[in-house]
């Protein structure tokens, strides 16, 4: 028997109660969202219940929301799978622009060691209890976090590459 | 760097022949010497590395330049052929193989990644390995082909034929090591 969405979203709404919300389905994967402070509770929850069973971690990858209220404009994505009945799950956070913090989630997942450090190195969100949150694919010596929306792609300064050349002008680049 | 003629087409170096004898300047015979037998390095990072595979292989053969020995260890090269794109993480390897060859050693920047950037006009990328080495020779292209790169080392010969031996030791030599903090 497969697993449906609606026992999915009944067992959470029911062991997690307000801890838990807005869930919705987007392009045919459940997705709700969790308060910060609990994403670690709520994962282990997924992984061990013997209903749920979403044993395998897919991704994990942050998201800036310059334009939010500050205290959601860092955000967490975690897509969760399970292999017996094949379903994915999505789960969303939401951080406080100033000073992003979460859970570390590498004491459930071995696999979340790296991608945590790959999104602290482009998003700059500290994860609690991180065995070694240091940069993985830039340079150490780098301040800045590049996937954030405020970041310039490229350097203003330049004056040896002309946007003409490029195939950009005033309106796309 | 030096006022010296570049040649460009010159089987036999300048010099006075007669009955068993020829006498030329040490400086043509040690650049003839040098020239004939350039030891790359490849630092193939990329696309580019792939093209000179192929300059490698036996239908370009770049053996025929007496190149046939590729060196991957800077001690025994001395020409470094950067191919490819060069992440800003990349660079101080980089720079310590360009540091680790013996003079007299030469560059050739292949492909538009390693001369300026190329496309990668972002955050992670070198724009350009003249920032951190000097280069003699840069070949465009995205990716060249290996006629290109060919090309570019007979650019880097007939340079290498025209060089005094004594530049290297000359003031403008260690002036521009120093604009680069080479010692």
């Amino acid at each position: 028997m497969a697993l449906e969405t609606a026992v999915i979203q009944n067992t959470l709404a029911d062991q997690f109660g307000a801890k838990v919300s807005n869930f919705q389905q987007i392009h045919d994967i459940l997705t709700f969202e969790v308060n910060t402070d609990d994403i670690k509770e709520v994962m282990g929850f997924l992984r061990d219940d013997k209903t749920m069973r979403f044993n395998f971690l897919t991704d994990l990858c942050g998201m800036h929301f310059p334009d939010a209220v500050p205290e959601r404009q860092f955000g967490m994505v975690y897509h969760m799978h399970n292999w017996m009945d094949n379903v994915r799950i999505r789960i969303k956070c939401f951080m406080d622009g100033e000073k992003p913090e979460i859970d570390s989630v590498t004491g459930l997942f071995l696999s979340a060691n790296w991608q945590e450090r790959e999104t602290y190195d482009f998003f700059g969100i500290i994860f609690k209890g991180h065995p070694q949150l240091k940069r993985i694919l830039n340079m150490d010596e780098m301040v800045s976090f590049p996937m954030r929306k405020e970041f310039p792609l490229e350097d203003g300064g330049r004056t040896d590459k002309d946007d003409r050349f490029f195939g950009r002008t005033t309106d796309n680049c | 760097m030096s006022n010296s003629k570049i040649i460009t087409d010159a089987p036999a170096p300048e010099g006075y022949s007669g009955e068993g004898f020829f006498a030329t300047k040490l400086d043509s015979v040690v650049g003839m010497a040098r020239a004939n037998s350039l030891w790359p390095l490849p630092f193939a990072t990329s696309c580019c590395g792939i093209e000179f595979m192929a300059t490698m292989a036996s239908h370009y053969d770049v053996a025929r330049f007496g190149s046939e020995r590729m060196s991957f260890s800077p001690r025994q090269a001395d020409m470094l052929l950067v191919m490819g794109t060069i992440a800003k993480k990349m660079a101080p390897i980089l720079r310590q193989v360009y540091e680790q060859m013996a003079e007299p050693r030469w560059v050739i920047s292949v492909g538009a990644c390693a001369c300026s950037g190329g496309i990668f006009d972002t955050y992670s990328v070198l724009q350009g390995i003249d920032k951190i080495i000097p280069v003699d020779v840069y070949v465009p292209g995205c990716p060249p082909r290996p006629e290109q790169i060919l090309d570019g080392i007979m650019r880097l010969q007939d340079l290498v034929r025209s060089e005094s031996v004594r530049r290297r030791s000359s003031p403008e030599y260690t002036e521009l090591l120093a604009s680069y903090n080479i010692k």
